[in-house]
């Protein structure tokens, strides 16, 4: 199949999920055994998005293999080559240029700057087939360039300069996501027909307790849980798939709803809601700064579009509109210039000079002229660089936006309290959560949105992640929740990935995303296995399940063993190794780098190596803990049971994952070995990474990824750092096994001797505490203050309005009504009545007055009419 | 109007104004129920003659004719009804009170 099938395949993928939350959504309740009661539906949709994902990848590396970099096994001295991807118009095709077998030298890499070279894509009217752009025939070497395929399957809307489409960005990334998400969803779904098998009856919650004292008692919601778990799949692969930020946006908050829905799953518990309200209402906290990010974005650049896209114009000429990424890596070698939009966004103060200078008589024209040849004038500060430079602040304070959206869902330092939290939902939606949707979002958006963010903003991900994972990891040490250890753990995981993708490690960071995404759902779905077998979070309450769980204990293992970075070093290792000593690798790369050497680099890296060790010492202390020792409670430990089979084929298959999707599982066989996910990212890696990032302002350079890789760094980088992983990783086994397993050394006299250090971290560092004083209580306060003035100010001007008017009605009714109004009704009628009284007295009752009446009026109206009327009458 | 000459309509009416003004005397002035009715029983044989002088061919050229006799023949009739129902009242008020004095039934003062 051509690549133009590609947006077709991952839209219907996507959209599997949305018609099984559908369906659920109308049909769920009533669905009986034979759908297990829903359950089916939706492992069905997912697992068939998961086929169709791997057939888009098989598309992918059927028409874009990748390239000859092939410094993952770091053993080899291979030179460094890196696969090309051109792009040239050939028919209609998109032809892959071929990999230049030629080992190229470093200067090879750098690119060499022609814009517009790794466009393509078109929109297509309903995504139709994409046409490569023509590359213009640049002398020299082609740049090496991402490749993708961007346009728009439907548009919402244009209303001005707003285009809203539902678009699409596939590149090699989007692949290798769309294949992680599907694949440990599905595996979670499996596991989840195990797991939630409770949920197809009657449940009894023995959390909650109802007035009577009795547990409440509910029907099973197997059926609800699967409809959320379809809608959070159908979110994270819409979010994936989108074209542009504000579909990213649109995904990005239904996978924060999908999240408050599950995590508060078990409604009935106050816990739960609580930490569902927590999860939302933290993470509405980082979307405002995105909104922030968005909208400066957009008021500058006018787009939402990641990737360029060529559209028809109503003229019939097709038209490439730049995307954002272009827009901003307009400048030499793909570097950051800040676009001319916000350049004249930010100088609008000027623009309305040179427009009130020129006067109304000036036409649009002219002004746009006049403009125009201001705005480089603008950018870089004049001729000589001393005036004012507009447009970088607000580009970084872009940045600084989408990447607070980020925060708040990949749970970065100030906003990570609610991941912990977020352990209330059933374990499978945590292992959801922590590994392939919520937080792998965040991670996702940083990587994608890699080429806006200019280097102080990189600085600042790069710190937030240090504080993150050193912060998490230490919590770690201390709970004894078995899913908080490793909501710490994915805390303080997250942080490396940024840390990663801040110091310019961008493959790195998402290479961690994805190994990190298959030990922890793994892990999660171990730690599921156990609380499945003794009904308890509390490792205190564990001990010697090795026994009884077998394959739980062993699949945890090989978790462990990868969060760890286990290898023997330059040879093969657990996944994590790879992916953890790029990271490390980048890290010091960044702090090697003579500009660099500064107290803030190298409390990165050294942050970065002792985490490793943290990392490992805490999830061995799990480990033991859990499996390993005598039972701590002999009746949870004579209850427990291996999990059945639904449960623990996915923990096999994930442990499988876990030790070798970093792998290079073709090693040696000609073209084959490129295979790996490395070099699969390595295609869609962002322009303008390929070289050093220097940021004046920070006085700081970012060495470039392939850097720390190149065969003469072999010595001063990649060995001693993977020497010190390996070391710190094996330390912190080793202090593990000291305390936990042979009891060398009492974990209760450690406790005692660091007394202030074991509190501090068992209360999480306090920020649950420093947060209810900092925000909770002051908006209590002065909810408080504000309720009293209502009540007193507001209340009483109420009140004393409403009694004002009171009493103004009663004088009004007392003065107007009963004096003006009833008085001249009874007015009249006392005087009718009177006259009735007086007229009472002609009724005589005397038959012969009235005889005599009737002869004098009689007589009396003669004469009347005789005496006005004239004689005719009378006579 | 010579009393002796012609005998004219004018001498019916003044027949009839005597007895009008006679029957209204007497209702007015007797407080015997009889004897009102008698008063009753000559206002309409006042009007009576009136009528049928006006109905008479003799003693006009332009008479109503005989619309004046029917006429008179109504108010004779119906001066019957009339006298039998008040005769009626009055041997009711009589069996009541037993007396037919019209001064004493006064129940209707206002």
């Amino acid at each position: 199949m051509e690549p133009s099938a590609l947006p077709s395949l991952l839209g219907l993928a996507t959209l599997l999920p949305l018609a099984s939350f559908f369906f659920l959504l109308l049909f769920g309740p009533r669905l009986g055994k034979a759908f297990g009661h829903g359950a089916y539906v939706a492992t069905g949709a997912i697992v068939a998005a998961g086929v169709l994902s791997f057939v888009a990848l098989l598309i992918w590396l059927g028409h874009h293999f990748p390239g000859g970099e092939t410094h993952l096994s770091t053993a080899e001295s291979a030179p460094v080559v890196r696969g090309r991807e051109d792009v040239v118009r050939g028919s209609e095709d998109v032809v892959r240029g071929a990999p230049d077998p030629a080992p190229a030298t470093t200067e090879g890499l750098q690119e060499s700057g022609r814009p517009g070279s790794n466009m393509e894509g078109r929109p297509a009217a309903g995504g139709s087939g994409e046409v490569g752009r023509p590359a213009p025939s640049a002398t020299g070497r082609p740049a090496p360039s991402a490749v993708y395929y961007a346009g728009d399957y439907y548009t919402l809307g244009v209303f001005g300069k707003l285009r809203l489409s539902i678009g699409y960005y596939i590149d090699s990334l989007t692949i290798c996501m769309f294949c992680l998400v599907s694949l440990i969803a599905s595996c979670i779904h499996f596991y989840s027909l195990g797991y939630m098998h409770e949920e197809q009856h009657e449940v009894t919650d023995h959390e909650v307790t109802v007035r009577d004292g009795s547990h409440l008692k509910r029907r099973g919601r197997c059926a609800v849980f699967f409809q959320y778990m379809s809608l959070f799949c159908f979110s994270m692969l819409g979010l994936v798939l989108s074209g542009n930020i504000a579909m990213v946006f649109v995904f990005w908050e239904l996978v924060g709803i999908c999240s408050y829905f599950l995590i508060g799953f078990y409604i009935e518990r106050r816990s739960a809601c609580n930490a569902a309200n927590k999860a939302f209402i933290v993470n509405r906290v980082g979307d405002f700064g995105m909104m922030i990010g968005l909208m400066a974005l957009w008021g500058g650049l006018g787009t939402f579009a990641f990737g360029d896209v060529e559209r028809v114009d109503a003229d019939g000429s097709n038209r490439v509109e730049q995307g954002i990424f272009s827009l901003v890596r307009s400048g030499e070698n793909h570097s950051i210039r800040v676009p001319d939009g916000l350049v004249r966004l930010s100088a609008r103060q000027e623009v309305a000079k040179i427009v009130h200078g020129l006067g109304p008589q000036a036409g649009a024209e002219q002004m746009e002229q006049a403009i125009a040849a201001q705005v480089e004038t603008w950018r870089s500060g004049g001729p000589d660089g001393t005036g004012p430079r507009y447009g970088y602040g607000l580009l970084v304070l872009a940045g600084i936006g989408i990447f607070c959206g980020c925060v708040g869902k990949s749970a970065q330092f100030p906003l990570h309290v609610w991941l912990p939290d977020a352990m209330e939902g059933p374990t499978p939606v945590s292992a959801l959560v922590h590994s392939a949707t919520m937080v792998a979002a965040g991670v996702y958006l940083v990587g994608r949105f890699f080429p806006v963010f200019a280097p102080e903003v990189l600085l600042v991900i790069a710190l937030m992640g240090c504080i993150t994972l050193f912060m998490a990891a230490t919590i770690a040490v201390t709970a004894t929740d078995i899913k908080r250890v490793l909501a710490y753990s994915t805390v303080s995981q997250l942080g490396y990935m940024m840390l990663a993708l801040g110091v310019g490690g961008w493959v790195a960071g998402l290479l961690h995303l994805i190994t990190h995404a298959f030990f922890k759902s793994l892990l999660f779905l171990c730690s599921g296995s156990v609380i499945h077998a003794v009904h308890t979070n509390e490792m205190t309450e564990m001990g010697g399940l090795r026994k009884k769980m077998p394959i739980t204990a062993l699949t945890m293992l090989v978790g462990c063993l990868a969060i760890a970075g286990i290898s023997i070093p330059f040879v093969v290792g657990f996944s994590g190794y790879y992916s953890k000593d790029r990271i490390l690798e980048q890290a010091f790369s960044f702090l090697l780098h003579e500009s660099n050497r500064n107290f803030v680099a190298g409390l990165l890296f050294y942050t970065a190596a002792g985490g490793a060790m943290i990392t490992a010492f805490y999830m061995f202390r799990l480990w033991y803990m859990t499996f390993a020792g005598k039972p701590r409670n002999q009746h949870r430990y004579e209850h427990a049971h291996e999990s059945p089979r639904v449960m623990t084929v996915p923990l096999i298959v994930l442990a499988v994952l876990a030790t070798c999707v970093a792998w290079q599982p073709f090693g040696g066989l000609g073209r084959l070995s490129n295979l790996s996910v490395v070099n699969l990212l390595e295609q869609s890696r962002p322009m303008g990474t390929l070289t050093d990032t220097v940021s004046p302002a920070a006085g700081m350079t970012w060495p470039n990824e392939h850097f720390a890789h190149e065969p003469e760094q072999h010595d001063t980088i990649v060995k001693p750092v993977t020497w010190l992983a390996t070391l710190t990783a094996w330390a912190g086994i080793g202090l593990a096994t000291a305390i936990y397993c042979l009891g060398y050394i009492q974990a209760s006299e450690v406790r005692r001797q660091f007394e202030a250090i074991y509190r501090f971290l068992l209360n999480k560092w306090w920020f649950d505490e420093l947060y209810d004083w900092l925000f909770v209580r002051p908006t209590h306060a002065v909810a408080r203050l504000v309720a009293a003035v209502d009540r007193r100010w507001i209340d009483g001007l109420i009140d004393g309005s409403a009694r004002l008017t009171g009493g103004l009605a009663a004088v009004w009714d007392r003065l107007v009504d009963r004096l003006v109004v009833d008085g001249s009704v009874n007015l009249f009628a006392s005087g009718v009545y009177a006259l009735g009284v007086w007229l009472r007295r002609v009724q005589t009752g005397r038959l012969r007055q009235y005889v005599l009446f009737v002869a004098i009026g009689a007589l009396a109206i003669f004469v009347f009419i005789s005496f006005f009327w004239g004689s005719s009458w009378a006579g | 109007m010579p009393l002796l000459g012609q005998i004219t309509v004018a001498h019916y009416l003044a027949v009839g104004a005597v007895l009008f003004v006679t029957g209204i005397a007497c209702m007015a002035t007797k407080r015997n129920a009889l004897g009102v009715l008698m008063g009753a029983e000559l206002v309409l044989n006042g009007a009576n003659v009136n009528l049928v002088a006006f109905g008479s061919d003799y003693l006009r050229p332009q008479s109503l004719g005989l619309d004046g006799q029917l006429m008179a023949l109504f108010v004779i009739v119906l001066a019957a009804a009339e006298a039998a129902v008040a005769l009626a009242i009055a041997l009711n008020f009589y069996n009541n009170r037993a007396s037919i004095d019209v001064d004493r039934a006064d129940e209707l003062k206002g």
